[in-house]
């Protein structure tokens, strides 16, 4: 197996990207999240039993003949709007032929020169900074069957015996969305997969779970070198493409380690081989896919066991009023009327709380911040202590919207809400329930506190006389013995007014 | 619905013959072994059916778009139901081998690969 790799040690990431500028296109496999598959009505189900979820039209027995599923094609829309792309009045799909047992049909059904939905964008941000995205096409095809390769080392391959197949996933319907080679770093490539896995999120078309395989992406990477001031670009180099990467950092990392790696080769005067690679998680490199250089002649031909699609204005219009609110537009208007900063939604998001805030914020939360402070900071933690996501927690936003209204009208202390959030998680009832089942209730009771703040003054007469001497910060302490007097069912902010007030020094 | 056809294209271009090489290439597309013998032999029948195919061309004028579709049919759906599914025992009964309730399949890249 050829690895290509160049004679010279690889340079930094710095230095090849100062020399060389890169050019990226990703294309991305997206399965939608219909119930039966594209062509016939098998269950869509992850997990099931090998072979269960197959059919006499999945499994391309003799005979059997493919139907669209409405929903597949209605989703596909949905994306191809999202991506501000034109959808194809009409279009056929296509026969790409090719011999490999994960396709039972020896060939698949995709489309080829009539994509469902062309020349659309994706504007995606990286610190502070919009890059636009062209999207070339977006079109359907099924899925293919998963292989497990058997008799060679960990799964793979080189040097199986045999693979063994489950057709439970041939035939489920995927969108491949494919963009202009506009990307000019990792971390745009990375954040465009991220944007564009918000965006479908949003539409509830697919899951897009990267770790099951949902979302996948192949990332498309050559190198030119920059030019000189007042010079135009120079053309595109030759590119190579890696292969089905499963997360958000992979998609960066492999697309770092082929620029370093072309960047060696072209100082070596090597040439780059256009060719497929695949991407090694644990050691951070690719390597070449393919020993054979093949070329691929896929022999399309117009799907002759499906009628073409025919999709009218009207249809694509009614599709388009049906778009809900997307992730650009719902950030700016967190931004604009909760007064958010871009880092708190990038924050709440990846805590996996930002609907949970908004629904706090709708429940009537003291506050938007306050909403996402107790959301990001103490329920989002509890929920990732537990293993669960803050979803699941047995917290619902109004009960949340029911704590930060206590805490700012001074009945509850931070540390006493955080009890209150005990007794709702232990299932005691709603915050209020808690409040009085616990007696949580902050002690505004002057005789009380008075009391224990005498206590406190006598029972540390030495630092009293520094605080009367003017030391105000001296008085922690006493705060804490008045706290701890109070079993924490005090307000701290009201304990330091009271004690300085009884020192004589406000 | 108004169109049945696809958007006219290019004319129709008539086959120009087939060669010992294309057949070559056609059967290892095909995973198929095929002896010189065999392709000396093949590649003048495959010539003699493709003429005879082509002469369709030489009917259909410039404004006659190809066509893929006999029945001037648009969006033929189902809806998304799932519906019930083979046993796996039923789908594996046709395969040469089955191993874990799954097809087996003889190695995909040879040794040297
Ligand atoms: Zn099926």
């Amino acid at each position: 197996m050829s690895t290509a790799a160049p004679a010279s040690a690889l340079p930094s990431y710095d230095d090849a990207i100062a020399r060389y500028e890169p050019v990226i296109g990703l294309e991305t496999h997206v399965e939608l999240g219909t119930v039966s598959k594209m062509f016939c009505g098998c269950a869509t189900a992850f997990g099931a039993e090998p072979n269960t979820q197959v059919c006499p039209v999945c499994l391309g027995l003799p005979g059997s003949l493919p139907v669209v599923n409405e929903a597949a094609v209605r989703f596909a829309v949905l994306i191809g709007l999202a991506l501000h792309c034109e959808i194809a009045p009409w279009c056929r799909f296509a026969r790409k032929n090719y011999f490999y047992p994960d396709m039972p049909k020896n060939y698949q059904i995709s489309q080829y020169d009539e994509p469902l939905c062309t020349n659309g964008w994706l504007d995606v941000e990286v610190e502070g900074e919009i890059h636009r995205v062209g999207i070339t096409r977006v079109h359907m095809e099924e899925d293919t069957g998963k292989s497990l390769h058997v008799g060679g080392a960990t799964g793979r391959i080189h040097g199986a015996t045999h693979s063994l197949v489950d057709y439970n996933r041939a035939g489920i319907p995927l969108v491949e969305i494919v963009t202009e080679p506009d990307v000019r770093s990792p971390e745009v490539a990375r954040a465009y997969v991220d944007e564009l896995r918000e965006l479908i999120r949003a539409l509830g078309v697919s899951d897009v779970r990267m770790e099951q395989g949902s979302l996948r992406c192949d990332a498309n990477a050559s190198l030119r070198l920059r030019p000189a001031p007042g010079e135009p670009d120079a053309p595109f180099g030759t590119r190579t493409e890696t292969k089905n990467l499963n997360s958000l950092r992979s998609v960066e990392r492999a697309v770092r380690y082929e620029i370093t790696r072309q960047a060696a080769l072209l100082d070596d005067g090597e040439r780059i081989i256009q060719e497929t690679r695949h991407f090694d998680e644990g050691a951070g490199r690719t390597s070449s896919g393919r020993s054979k250089e093949e070329a691929t002649d896929y022999r399309y031909f117009p799907e002759p066991d499906l009628t073409p699609l025919e999709l009218s204005a009207e249809y694509v219009d009614e599709q388009r009023a049906a778009l809900p609110e997307l992730p650009a537009a719902r950030r700016a208007r967190l931004i604009a009327e909760h007064g958010y900063t871009a880092r708190d939604l990038v924050d709440m998001r990846n805590a996996g709380v930002l609907d949970l805030v908004e629904q706090t914020v709708a429940a009537g939360a003291a506050s938007p911040a306050a909403a996402r402070k107790w959301w990001l900071n103490e329920l989002a933690r509890r929920a990732s202590d537990t293993g669960a996501a803050p979803a699941d927690l047995a917290i619902t936003p109004a009960d949340v919207a029911r704590i930060t209204v206590l805490v700012a009208g001074g009945e509850l202390t931070d540390a006493l809400a955080r009890k209150v959030i005990d007794g709702v998680l232990a299932g005691e009832g709603t915050p209020d329930e808690v409040v009085a089942g616990r007696g949580l209730a902050v002690v505004a009771d002057d005789g009380a506190l008075t009391a224990a703040v005498d206590a406190a003054i006598a029972g540390a007469p030495d630092i009293a006389e520094k605080v009367r001497g003017g030391k105000l910060n001296a008085v922690g302490p006493l705060v804490g013995a008045v706290m701890k007097a109070m079993k924490g069912q005090a307000d701290a902010a009201t304990v330091r007014g009271l004690l300085l007030e009884r020192l004589g020094t406000s | 619905m108004g169109r049945t056809g696809p958007p006219p294209t290019k004319g129709p271009h008539a086959i120009m013959g087939i060669t010992r090489d294309e057949v070559a290439h056609l059967a290892r597309l095909s995973r198929m072994s095929v002896t010189d013998a065999e392709l000396d032999a093949l590649a003048p029948q495959l010539e003699a059916i493709l003429s005879a195919v082509a002469r369709v061309a030489e009917v259909a004028a410039a404004d006659i778009p190809p066509t893929s579709h006999a029945v001037p049919l648009t969006n033929v759906f189902r809806p998304d139901v799932a519906r019930p599914s083979l046993p796996a025992a039923d789908a594996l009964a046709g395969a040469p081998a089955a191993e874990d309730g799954r097809f087996r399949v003889p190695r995909i890249l040879d040794p040297d690969e």
